[in-house]
């Protein structure tokens, strides 16, 4: 019987939460493309084209800040068998796709002009690819069984594995030669990012998690409504 | 509790292995997931000119010169030079003093560049800012290319 | 006006990037609405066929 409470306590939360997240992505979303697209300076070296680091860095956080997410929610469901979690995971991998296919994108539109090429296959930018195709992996799997609950355990199994990426991704330009230049808001110290680019790209890193809330929640309540819909079929197949 | 105490162990494990494992492929296969050579790395590996690779460092100061189509500039990474003949279009960020990579081979000393590509560093500032941090005196030139 | 949309020439690059962003983002905003909607409206239409089935399946709904 406690396996509907929690889902119904989570649902009663996010009711609670969803105005506020909405309500929140759309006014940091509007303070950050402001600020980014008319409010802040042009860089010294790369002119207007620093613009695009306001979605791309985002996008990129939220790719890896989902499947860590993702990995969590995975270790919870194997462990303590936790009936949200297997939810969390599977409503999580299509918009951590989403994220880190804008990342890859928006990257290669900022490498042409800059670098003078769309892709090299350098390790920053090949374990992002990966972690694309970790994302997709995980779609299918989930969906290729016929038992839910299995389809979950093996995506489970997956997204703790794939999560050896996550360092990876993190450290390679730190680790290897890249095309890509290291960690500038993460550094030791301070960012080497001035505040007024700073500014607008926290805020979109901001707008950015809160959506990934909203997304979240819509996308869990939709998978609980599923997951009853096929509970209650399943009483009336077997004439319950 | 018990049951749960094991699958905690089996996944913890799990990923300690995992992560073992990778570490030591990724340790055994450095060579090749590194993008580019450095002038250093080139002195002390003697590649012939039959192999394609990347050079990659620092435009060095006032060594770029253009004859017609031809650039020659030199790629410094502040311990070793290797100087560079290229034939083709500069990415708009290539600059003396900035980060490049450029792909071909490496022919009696002299790299002859088949394709270069622009390396930036992680500062990002508005022009002024740069100025003014110039004429203060508090510029930091990079050290590597990296 | 034009400094903005001009972008100092790199026009052809920065406004792809936002609309591309845009693209992805509002897909997923919308097909994750659609989805939702579309599940729990047949999740109350089955409720209301099958009155007697209230139970286990649903107790959390309050």
């Amino acid at each position: 019987m406690h396996r509907f409470a929690n889902p119904a306590r989570f649902l009663r939360a996010a009711q609670l939460v969803l105005p506020w997240s909405a309500g929140l992505t759309v006014a940091l979303l509007a303070a950050g493309l402001y600020l980014g697209l008319l409010g802040s300076p042009a860089d010294y070296q790369q002119g207007e084209t620093v613009r695009i680091m306001y979605v791309h860095v985002p996008s990129a956080w939220m790719g890896l800040f989902v499947y860590s997410n993702m990995a969590i929610a995975s270790a919870v469901a194997l462990i303590w068998k936790h009936p949200l979690a297997d939810v969390v995971a599977k409503a999580s991998a299509p918009v951590g796709a989403g994220f880190t296919f804008v990342c890859l994108v928006t990257g290669a539109l900022w490498g042409k002009p800059m670098w003078g090429t769309w892709w090299a296959w350098d390790a920053r930018l090949t374990s992002m690819l990966i972690l694309l195709f970790l994302y997709l992996g995980h779609m299918a799997l989930v969906n290729a069984f016929d038992d839910p609950t299995r389809g979950a355990k093996a995506g489970a199994v997956l997204a703790l594995a794939g999560f050896v990426n996550v360092p990876i991704i993190k450290y390679s330009v730190d680790w290897w030669n890249t095309l890509h230049q290291p960690a500038s808001v993460t550094r030791v110290g301070m960012p080497a990012v001035d505040p007024a680019m700073l500014t607008p790209l926290l805020l979109m890193g901001l707008a950015f998690t809160t959506f990934f809330v909203t997304l979240l929640i819509l996308r869990v309540r939709s998978e609980l409504a599923a997951a009853k819909i096929r509970a209650i079929r399943m009483v009336q197949v077997h004439g319950g | 509790m018990t049951r749960k105490q094991r699958r905690l162990n089996f996944v913890l494990l799990g990923m300690l292995a995992l992560g073992a494992a990778t570490a030591l492929v990724l340790t055994a296969f450095n060579d090749s997931l590194v993008y580019f050579y450095s002038p250093s790395d080139l002195k002390e590996r003697q590649i012939g000119p039959e192999r394609r690779l990347r050079l990659g460092g620092l435009v060095e100061e006032g060594s770029v010169k253009r004859d017609g189509q031809t650039i020659r500039f030199v790629v410094t990474d502040t311990a070793a030079t290797v100087a560079v003949v290229y034939n083709g279009q500069l990415p708009d960020l290539f600059r003396e003093g900035q980060g490049v990579v450029a792909e071909g081979r490496l022919d009696n000393g002299v790299f002859q560049a088949a394709e270069v590509l622009a390396k930036h560093d992680e500062n990002y500032m508005p022009k002024e800012v740069a100025d003014a941090l110039k004429k203060q005196g508090h510029w930091q030139e990079e050290k590597s290319a990296k | 006006m034009d400094g903005v949309l001009g972008m100092g020439g790199y026009a052809a690059y920065v406004w792809p990037a936002y609309g591309i962003t845009a693209v992805v983002m509002l897909g997923l905003l919308i097909t994750s609405l659609r989805e939702m909607r579309k599940n729990e409206s047949q999740l109350a239409a089955l409720k209301q066929a099958h009155p007697r089935r209230r139970g286990r399946a649903e107790e959390g709904q309050s």
